[in-house]
């Protein structure tokens, strides 16, 4: 693992040989975040995301521990029991928003940490273990921060449970009594909230044991670089520690600044005025809808409005409601195919004409409306901006990916990084 | 093969999204939508400040104890306050004794039992309890509203978009519906004569559909007189209770900014610092 030239840990004292050489922790960390771990010199900023993804996690983590030791979960009482942290609990307001909106925050993160992986091609050859592990992460994820949304047992909690729980009741045949077994009941109530705190307490240390395995699986061939070119030598990279801890360091306060700017000046900006309405079983809300890191895949559910069937027979196939429903979970799981739908040695999309217009100009746009559309009502405009978007979505990545793969005709490579980075070829840059 | 089934699940997908799009058109042509009263009549809220407002701004004490009054005296009469206990009115401004004279003097008293025959009773309000709500339970408050049930105010500012410009522009904007127009000039009740208010209900454009259970509550002036002498017009009323009820919905909102501008001037130091120890260390580097 790792490179010929990394640096080796050499204990310094008694007690730290002591330790070493029973229990290699110091080393272990040593090797993954410290100077043990060469790392490529160029990479940009858009490689402080994972850290930053891992500082989120932590955050939500000991946040939450705290918020549990005051929240209880039940029908009658949890509503009033987030109200008594934000009222009654010694800076229980702070521990609230921060929990909030370091969700949404985590996301953020997280989002940007995947375009990182998407355009840069972090998911090609030799990483593809590190990024079927980042879609297991990321999948996770969406699990714990739905069910964390159900536990203030507001109005867009308790519908949000009732629509997302409602897509199981799509599956034909099994699914109504699959939904009903998973809830605990008829409808999401006291068994459901009780379940949903449970697993909402399990999952986070799930994510960090992927997190663990996903940082392992990253060490195995090191980290990728915006060049996409592979690491040829010692001059084509630096210790981890302290190169990228420094760089790691200014990043972690520039994002701050932004999770403090909005977790004190703006907590509720990210949230839907419903929540803080208590969880009314006979009141529907005017629409429904998920919280905003959902939008893209919720718009992706509701796209779907005509039953597949067998033309002039009547005979319906598969039902609008369970097509939306796989093609909901279908835009996430086809990430797990990408490495393989990407056929293109070359990794970075600087490197890939064609790629890159497909990106910029289809791609991200398309999210973008996607992430508009599925906040919406479902007036006719919105739907068919979300159907459009939704085509391209799998349109790009099912069949454009692979055929751009195929014909397109890279831009030459620089012949290694230290020359990306230099400008003078290796030999005398080496020197 | 993983990209020939791919390419067929993408054209699968795709395909039954344009035939849904092509649906979605037809059907829009066929049957346009029908333009609503709501849609088109109901106003966004009224522009209105309060000291509150902005990264600085903190509550205005004189302008809470004012709002409290307006609560206590009109509000109270159908609408709870369960969150709030009568021990948080220290933050008003009001000190020891002031909060328990305001508990003990609360016009509707904390249910209790009896402590001989333990039949339901009740006493006067402490600081420790929460404010008792004016109906003993949901049937009874509607019973007394023509079946409406008055919602509990204490994060009603919250669990509103637009929040108090919400609450002060719903309080000001009960209207004439004979002959209302708005700002285009269209007559809601020549466009849409639907949209008439049944009897029991109060037309207020700034009420989601319209027409809302609740009759004007501040209708004319010096419904309440105020301690400080401020002449208490409807409009003062509105935006006194409007920023009483921010405060119930967010009491800890100045510690909240204080502690936010503490912690950014943290950040930025430490940021900065940050930022210096990379440029040194790298300094040796081209990257």
């Amino acid at each position: 693992m790792s490179f010929p030239w990394a640096q080796e840990y050499k204990p310094q004292g008694a007690v730290s040989k002591w330790v070493d050489e029973r229990l290699p922790l110091p080393r272990l960390v040593y090797n993954a975040v410290g100077a043990g771990y060469p790392v490529p010199r160029n990479l940009n900023y858009f490689w402080n995301f994972g850290v930053l993804a891992g500082v989120a996690l932590v955050i939500q983590i000991i946040t939450g521990v705290i918020l549990a030791m005051h929240y209880y979960a039940s029908v009658d009482g949890a509503f009033n029991s987030v109200e008594h942290i934000m009222r009654d609990v010694n800076s229980g307001w702070f521990i609230r928003y921060a929990h909030m909106n370091g969700a949404s925050f985590f996301f953020i993160v997280v989002y940007i940490h995947i375009f990182r992986g998407l355009f840069y091609g972090s998911y090609k050859a030799p990483r593809e273990m590190i990024w079927l592990l980042g879609v297991t992460i990321f999948l996770l994820m969406m699990a714990t921060a739905f069910m964390g949304y159900v536990l203030p047992w507001g109005q867009m909690s308790f519908w949000g449970a009732q629509v997302i729980t409602g897509f199981f009741s799509a599956i034909p045949v099994v699914g109504e009594p699959l939904r009903q077994w998973l809830l605990g009941g008829f409808a999401p109530d006291q068994a459901a909230l009780n379940r949903f705190f449970s697993l909402h307490y399990l999952m986070p240390f799930v994510i960090a044991g992927v997190i663990i395995l996903h940082i392992w699986a990253l060490h195995i061939p090191g980290s990728s670089n915006p060049t996409g070119v592979s690491v040829k030598g010692e001059q084509d990279t630096v210790p981890f520690h302290p190169y990228y801890t420094a760089k790691d360091g200014f990043g972690l306060g520039i994002f701050l600044i932004f999770f403090v700017a909005v977790t004190f000046f703006a907590p509720n900006m990210l949230g839907h005025p419903d929540n803080y309405i208590p969880a009314n079983p006979l009141s529907t809300p005017a629409h429904i809808v998920p919280e905003w890191y959902f939008l893209p895949f919720y718009a992706i559910l509701k796209a779907f409005t005509v039953d597949f069937s067998i033309p002039f027979t009547g005979i319906v196939i598969i039902e609008a409601k369970l097509m939306g429903v796989l093609a909901m979970f279908g835009s996430i799981l086809l990430l797990f195919f990408l490495p393989w739908l990407d056929t293109s040695p070359v990794r970075s999309g600087h490197y890939r004409p064609l790629f890159r217009k497909f990106f910029w100009f289809g791609l991200i746009p398309c999210i973008v409306l996607l992430t508009y559309c599925g906040g919406k009502p479902p007036y006719t405009q919105w739907v068919i901006l979300s159907q459009i978007a939704a085509a391209y979505y799998f349109i790009h990545f099912l069949i454009i990916l692979p055929i751009v793969s195929r014909i397109e005709r890279p831009l030459p490579l620089p012949n290694s990084i230290t020359e990306a980075v230099t400008g003078k070829p290796l030999e005398t840059a080496a020197a | 093969m993983v990209r020939l089934v791919a390419f067929l699940v993408g054209l699968f997908f795709s395909g039954m999204l344009l035939l849904g799009l092509g649906d979605t058109v037809i059907k829009a042509i066929q049957e346009p939508a029908q333009p609503s009263a709501e849609y088109e009549f109901h106003e966004k809220p009224l522009a209105v400040s309060f000291a509150h407002d902005g990264p600085f701004g903190k509550y205005d004490r004189g302008q809470l104890q004012r709002g409290l009054k307006v609560y206590s005296e009109v509000c109270a009469a159908c609408h709870s306050l369960n969150l709030v206990a009568f021990r948080d009115f220290a933050a008003l401004g009001y000190n020891e004794d002031q909060v328990k004279a305001l508990a003990k003097a609360w016009k509707t008293e904390v249910p209790t039992i009896n402590p001989e025959t333990g039949e339901p009773a009740t006493r006067p309000g402490i600081p420790a309890d929460k404010i008792p709500s004016p109906f003993a339970n949901e049937v009874a408050a509607r019973a007394a509203n023509n079946n409406a049930l008055p919602p509990d105010l204490s994060l009603i500012t919250k669990a509103r978009a637009d929040g108090t410009a919400y609450v002060y522009s719903l309080l000001m904007g009960y209207r004439e519906q004979a002959g209302y127009k708005n700002a285009e000039g269209k007559e809601l009740l020549k466009e849409f004569p639907d949209a008439k208010a049944t009897p029991g209900l109060h037309f207020n454009p700034w009420f989601a559909n319209l027409n809302i259970a609740m009759a004007n509550p501040i209708a004319s002036d010096d419904l309440v007189t105020y301690d400080d002498g401020t002449k208490a017009t409807k409009e003062q009323m509105a935006r006194d209770v409007s920023a009483f009820l921010a405060w119930t919905a967010e009491p800890k909102m100045e510690n909240r900014k204080s502690a936010g501008w503490a912690a950014l001037g943290f950040l930025f130091i430490f940021t900065v610092l940050a930022w210096m120890s990379y440029r040194t260390i790298w300094a040796d580097k081209k990257h």
